[in-house]
């Protein structure tokens, strides 16, 4: 009986269809799966209850375009921007950083700073919609200043650290100290 | 629970980071973990407090079912509440823009597993991450425009954000259930102290594991992992900088420098936030004029129809209450000055217990021109049918003749341009 369930049983079966892992997988994760999903399906049928089409589209689009065109987009770029700097790819976070961090501020407020309801912003809070962009413009360049001036003072200090002549200061005990900041040397 | 990753047709050599691992992975996750749940109970806190069992006429989502199985009637104490889970919820929420961003890249190779679906369970789990991802950036998209007035999405934003919201949560439970374990081994596989010392070029990718995260082939790293966690932190300061001060108000407003209600709209009494303009709404002088009414209508059919003379002619009580809006901007307190719904009640007869109230605006179009508010705010002696704020007459675009303020509520549930008050029975279609 037990030699007969184990070649025709539904284990078997399961084997038979490729599905070898369903045995090994908890029952739990599959009780809770079914749960999500009918909590999803009592949610889904009510917010489906309008634009079904544009709001499949938007939840589905909106997982796919992140997953298939925004993050390979930044890779992309990420690359592209250590390929053309010099090799030691050393600088690499002072172009980095402020690029995220203002691409990230006009990811979030893109329709004020792109003034997208200019009419119905002002309508609704008496307030001049055109003040945005040139703020974001005005981070921006405060942003790159900031990375550039840390730059060059690190510029300076490999400069002055590695002249010829003997050493004042800047014993070798202080190589071993971390440094303040980011600001970091390390020898090609 | 997972493969060794197969070599073969394998994609994941696509992303090269050598960040990428459970451990950079198990980070944001912890961060989200605590931040989400926040967000989750702020936002039902919100929707709890349009009080929309009251009447058809609140209901954004008529159709809710069990979905709103934990409503109450919203309290009127502490008058900033409403404020305060306002802020949080708006201002926490795009807080977490960058971790939740930092989270999905740090995931991405798992989008390019081969094969897709390697058993039933598999397949169901990449389904309900398909809900959560989906569902993720649908929340976020739709309270982000919104707080913008950039109403792009395929419907009306109170359905669709309080739907989605329990979708998203529905997989993300499931998600935290199947990953905690993970997640903690994975915390404990590093130690935090030696990474946030670890520099850029002594940076090692994690071991290679069963996750699918660490890269196969990881390039030179060019950040360290506490870098990477410092670029998204400053992400998320940076945000929570040119947004906050919107909330929190006073001289922290023109910080705000980038959000929507980061400046004031003029000086004087009454120099503050404004949630919809006069002119927005389409009233003209003549709907707010000398020839202006107040009808105040009771239970038993009593009825009294009032200038705005007579009314200045009540009993005049005060109130410091702020605005906050569902949007997450708020005013500070501001000095309102005008006659308490409950002595309006007591003209037409509900003299003590006054009953809940259907409040009509004059305006012609608009969402919440009609609303109805519970006894329990109808009876706090500091909601008010507003006449005057901060020494002045309420000027055009804050409700003149006569708005109603109350404790604790969401802004719109202030009734600006009030023309009729009807306690007790009343039509209650929406």
């Amino acid at each position: 009986m037990k030699a007969a369930l184990r070649r025709f049983g539904p284990r078997a079966a399961l084997h038979r269809l490729g599905l070898r892992r369903l045995e090994k997988e908890s029952p739990l994760q599959l009780v809770l799966l079914m749960c999500s999903f009918a909590l999803t399906a009592y949610a889904g049928v009510r917010l489906l209850s309008g634009d079904w089409f544009g709001i499949v589209l938007w939840i589905v689009g909106g997982a796919l375009l992140h997953d298939l065109v925004l993050l390979p987009l930044y890779a992309i770029a990420d690359r592209a921007v250590g390929a053309v700097l010099p090799a030691t790819a050393r600088w690499i976070n002072h172009v980095r950083v402020p690029v995220f961090l203002s691409g990230l501020l006009l990811l979030v407020w893109f329709p004020l700073i792109l003034g997208r309801q200019e009419r119905r912003y002002e309508n609704a809070t008496g307030l001049s919609a055109d003040v945005f962009w040139p703020r974001w413009l005005l981070i921006t360049a405060g942003l790159f200043g900031v990375s550039a001036v840390w730059l060059a003072i690190r510029v300076a200090i490999r400069v002055w650290r590695h002249r010829p002549g003997p050493r004042r200061g800047a014993p070798a005990a202080g190589e071993r100290k971390p440094p303040a900041g980011p600001a970091r040397h390390s020898r090609p | 629970m997972s493969h060794p990753p197969r070599t073969h047709r394998d994609r994941r050599a696509l992303w090269r980071s050598p960040l990428r691992g459970p451990w950079l992975t198990s980070v944001l996750g912890l961060i989200l973990l605590f931040g989400l749940p926040v967000l989750f109970v702020t936002g039902l806190l919100s929707y709890a407090a349009y009080n929309p069992d009251l009447s058809p006429v609140n209901d954004q989502t008529p159709d809710k079912g069990l979905l709103g199985f934990y409503l109450f009637t919203w309290p009127t104490n502490p008058s900033w509440l409403y404020r305060v889970n306002q802020g949080v919820h708006v201002t926490l929420g795009i807080v977490l823009v960058p971790v939740l961003l930092a989270k999905l890249w740090s995931v991405i190779p798992k989008l390019f597993t081969w094969p897709p679906v390697r058993s039933v369970g598999h397949g169901l789990e990449r389904l309900s991450l398909l809900a959560l991802v989906g569902g993720g950036l649908f929340e976020f998209a739709t309270g982000v425009l919104n707080v913008q007035l950039d109403y792009i999405f395929p419907g009306s934003f109170y359905p669709l954000h309080f739907y989605g919201a329990w979708i998203f949560m529905a997989a993300l439970v499931v998600h935290v259930a199947l990953r905690f374990p993970a997640m903690v081994r994975a915390l404990r596989s590093r130690d935090l102290r030696a990474e946030l010392r670890t520099r850029a070029p002594d940076t090692k990718p994690e071991p290679p594991d069963e996750t699918g995260l660490v890269s196969p082939q990881p390039a030179a790293p060019t950040m360290s992992r506490r870098g990477a966690l410092a670029m998204v932190g400053t992400g998320s300061f940076a945000l929570l900088v040119v947004t906050a001060g919107q909330s929190i108000g006073g001289p922290l407003r023109e910080t705000a420098v980038l959000a929507p209600h980061g400046r004031n709209p003029g000086s004087g009494p009454n120099g503050f936030q404004i949630n919809k303009t006069a002119m927005a709404v389409g009233l003209r002088a003549r709907d707010i004029g000398p020839d202006w009414r107040l009808v105040v209508r009771g239970a038993t059919g009593r009825e009294t129809v009032l200038t705005r003379e007579q009314l200045l002619r009540l009993p005049r009580h005060g109130a410091a209450l702020p605005i906050a809006c569902v949007e997450g901007w708020s005013t500070s307190d501001q000095r309102w000055d005008g006659v308490r719904l409950a002595d309006l009640a007591a003209l037409v007869g509900h003299a003590d217990r006054p009953p809940r109230v259907l409040v009509e605006s004059v305006q012609r179009h608009g969402s919440f021109r009609r609303v109805v508010l519970s006894d329990v705010q109808v009876r706090d002696s500091r909601s008010l049918l507003a006449l005057r704020v901060n020494g002045a007459d309420l000027s055009p675009d804050h409700g003149y003749p006569a708005r109603v303020i109350m404790p604790g509520a969401p802004g719109v549930h202030n009734t600006k341009w009030v023309g009729r008050l009807t306690f007790g029975n009343f039509e209650e279609t929406a």
